[in-house]
């Protein structure tokens, strides 16, 4: 035996799982929900997502290598995984510089100006998403019809998703039940026919994402479910009290951002809380600041928002909210 | 549901490759290495000169203080020199080096294995035999067994916990031993549960080990008080506060000890010491020791003396594979890497792992994802990912408050965290200081 020895502290054994296989999992597990948008938006799911995914790793690996002068790590899937994100939070139509514009500012300042992977204290790919759409708000809420036009990009035919219909409908004084007639039913909602965000309209692609998530170990269940729930339990509560003026919350958890949200969006690895606790807390925070803004702002969406707002909470969620201690009474002496 | 520790844990692959392997006993090597400071606290103080003639079992170092442990020559023969020797942790450390003359073993120790199941000695007596033996923990943290038997005034234990849990990856020392001397652990345990006074012990056993868990069960009917419970294979199970909640859902409170609770343990090869101790007035000088690792030849469990080399362990299992990028002296999560293969056996070696080149580096180091695993899989309820750029920045002060203390050192975060980070070195660092710090405090 001639070749020399590693000397090392223990542990000697690492598991197999790494950065890239966390972000990579979760592109694998988008998957489902990508087919669908293609299948729903065509080819400008299809543009909208190769722009987002490119632009996001340019940028990084421009910033890496002429502003901060370090190891370019784009092969570490984290920005993939934001650009993938991004174009989900976009409309199919959405002209291909802003897009790009999205994608920049999404690395560029949502990442990349706090130091990069793991410094960054908000969603990148909401930062994108929220920042598109107060720059560029008729164009991010002029969403594509469902599949109506899948070869068009620019001039694919736009229409109402269900929750503007639901926000215009119940402000100009109609009844939920009158306003449902105008909209699909929860079975074609689950399974994504209606118009939204690229990869927000198939709930079922979302939770067969989560299901891979979970089985891969890459996130646990819960800020998704505890998101979800609370989402139900508060527009359930609403519906409850005056179905006339509120929308069921079958409905309030099918459209829209909240299952993307609470699946992809909140479970961010970095930016969300870390302990179960802290997690819970901040997945019903989630839940909470979404039906206040559908419900009573002015947005007739509030899922990215309120991400954000949590994510502004994190650090003090994990600076309050430890984990149990084992043997918590001290001995003394 | 079997029984398990309440928090964290994880599940690395079994590597169980010498499992079942019968205990084979290696011939005494022609020289030995008998270091002076194979337990927890001051080393024993050398009582034979160059050139003595000694057999083996004779005392060749006395323990002195509250905290020490007596050593014996583990093989007759000629005292050739003492001096430093490298150990397991890369220290130099004083050894009696033994140039082996025949086997001819001191007197009055009994050396045939017939079972001897008569307890002859009221409590006091035993526990003289055990301190005179030389026994220390021989899971790995080598605690005189003589002073954990000693209860501290004010305290009373209730139960007797035994450790046959081995949730290391790849050992299978204890395994092998619960198989072949199940009878002689039950009379140790029944002798330890005399000098403690107490009626009932435990036997904690992972799920993974069901032979074992069925010849000590169907053994134990034959005594009163034992009782053996099979667990869900988590690591660290092995860890004594970890099997103590997993046993009797108890939790040593922080900076205490067992004793708090009521519960004093040991693992299964020290039990079986103090059979021979008791039983046959045999000190110890040797012990089973796993030689393992993927690419050698015949992963084995050997019985083998104090003081041989890890080489010569290795070459009874085939010899040192090509690619042999580490020597692990324990375990793959808590055991110690050797910087050669002369560091000599010593009482608390319960295994040698051999790791070929490409499992032996350490993976690359990227940035925090803060992904919550680290605390998730933390036993101790700690957060790692926070204790460690503490410790980077030496915020003493926070890394207390962050009860870095309470650190087990398992190497489950290490173990866990998909961005490599070396969380366990660098809060061994920082629970260093702060242990230092808290002494320092206490002495004025």
């Amino acid at each position: 035996m001639s070749n020399l020895l590693t000397v090392s502290p223990s542990p000697h054994i690492k598991n197999d799982q790494s950065v890239q296989q966390l972000m990579y999992g979760v592109v694998i597990s988008l998957v489902p929900a990508f087919l669908v948008t293609l299948y729903v938006f065509g080819i400008g799911a299809l543009i909208t997502t190769v722009i987002s995914i490119a632009a996001c790793m340019l940028t990084e690996m421009l910033i890496q290598h002429y502003l901060i002068k370090t190891d370019i790590t784009i092969r570490d899937g984290s920005a993939i995984v934001t650009g993938l994100l991004l174009a989900f939070n976009l409309p199919a139509n959405l002209p291909w510089w802003m897009v790009l514009l999205g994608a920049v500012f999404a690395i560029g300042i949502g990442k990349m100006t706090y130091g990069g992977l793991g410094n960054n204290p908000f969603n990148p790919a909401l930062v994108g998403r929220v920042f598109l759409l107060i720059s560029f708000p008729v164009q991010m809420t002029s969403l594509p019809l469902p599949i109506a036009s899948r070869m068009q990009y620019l001039d694919a035919a736009t229409g109402a998703t269900p929750l503007s219909l639901m926000k215009e409908g119940l402000r100009s004084g109609e009844t939920v039940s009158g306003i449902m007639q105008q909209i699909p039913d929860h079975m074609q909602l689950f399974l994504g026919q209606m118009g939204g965000s690229l990869g927000e309209i198939s709930a079922l692609a979302l939770l067969a994402g989560f299901a891979w998530m979970l089985y891969k170990r890459i996130v646990t269940w819960h800020i998704p479910v505890f998101t979800v729930a609370t989402v139900f339990i508060f527009t359930g509560i609403l519906w409850w009290a005056n179905p006339d003026k509120n929308a069921s919350p079958v409905f309030h958890i099918l459209t829209g951002g909240v299952m993307l949200g609470a699946i992809y969006m909140a479970t961010d690895l970095v930016t969300s809380p870390m302990t179960k606790a802290g997690m819970i807390i901040y997945a019903i925070g989630i839940g909470l600041i979404t039906v206040i803004i559908r419900v009573f702002g002015a947005y007739p969406e509030g899922v990215a928002f309120a991400i954000l707002i949590m994510n502004a909470f994190v650090p003090l969620i994990n600076k309050f909210i430890k984990p149990t201690r084992f043997g918590k009474e001290v001995m003394h002496g | 549901m079997l029984k398990t520790f309440h928090k964290g844990g994880i599940h690395p692959p079994d590597s169980k490759l010498s499992a079942h392997q019968p205990i084979q006993e290696l011939p005494v090597p022609g020289s030995v290495a008998v270091l002076l400071s194979q337990h927890m606290g001051a080393p024993a103080k050398v009582i034979v000169n160059k050139g003595d003639e000694v057999k083996a079992g004779q005392l060749i170092a006395t323990g002195e203080g509250f905290l020490s442990a007596h050593v014996h020559a583990s093989a007759s023969g000629k005292v050739a020199r003492i001096e430093d020797v490298m150990d397991a942790s890369g220290y130099r450390r004083q050894a009696v080096f033994i140039d082996v003359a025949g086997d001819t073993w001191a007197d009055g120790i009994n050396c045939d294995t017939a079972l001897d199941k008569e307890i002859r000695y009221n409590a006091a007596e035993i526990l003289k035999r055990i301190a005179d033996a030389g026994i220390v923990g021989m899971g790995g943290a080598t605690f005189p067994t003589h002073v954990k038997l000693t209860i501290p005034r004010g305290k009373k234990a209730e139960y007797l916990v035994i450790n046959g849990v081995e949730c290391e990856p790849y050992l299978t020392a204890d395994h092998s031993l619960m198989l072949e001397k199940g009878e002689e652990i039950m009379v140790g345990i029944q002798l330890l549960k005399k000098v403690l006074q107490v009626n009932t012990a435990y036997i904690g056993i992972e799920n993974n080990k069901p032979d074992a868990i069925q010849q000590l069960s169907k053994l134990a009917t034959a005594y009163d008080g034992i009782k053996v419970c099979a667990l869900q294979v988590k690591y660290p199970q092995g860890g004594e506060k970890q099997l103590i909640q997993a046993l009797l859902d108890r939790e040593v409170p922080s900076g205490g000890l067992p004793v708090d609770v009521g519960v004093v343990a040991f693992n299964v090869g020290t039990v079986f010491a103090v059979y021979e101790a008791v039983q046959k007035n045999k000190p110890l000088v040797e012990r089973v020791v796993t030689v393992t690792g993927k690419n050698l030849k015949q992963p084995a469990n050997f019985k083998v003396r104090i003081g041989t080399p890890v080489s010569a362990l290795v070459e009874a299992a085939g010899g040192m594979p090509e690619n042999t990028g580490k020597i692990i002296s324990g375990g793959p999560m808590m055991g110690k890497a050797l910087s050669h293969a002369d560091v000599p056996v010593v009482k608390g070696t319960s295994g040698i792992l051999i790791l070929p080149a490409e499992e032996s580096l350490r993976p690359m180091i990227q940035p925090c994802v803060r992904c919550a695993k680290c605390v998730a899989v933390c036993p101790m309820g700690l957060e790692p990912y926070l204790l460690m750029p503490l410790s980077q920045q030496n915020l003493f002060d926070r890394l207390e408050a962050g009860h870095i203390m309470d650190c087990v050192e398992c190497g489950s975060c290490s173990y866990t965290c998909p961005a490599g980070r070396p969380l366990l070195d660098f809060i061994r660092l920082g629970k260093s200081s702060v242990g230092k710090i808290i002494r320092s405090r206490k002495k004025t």
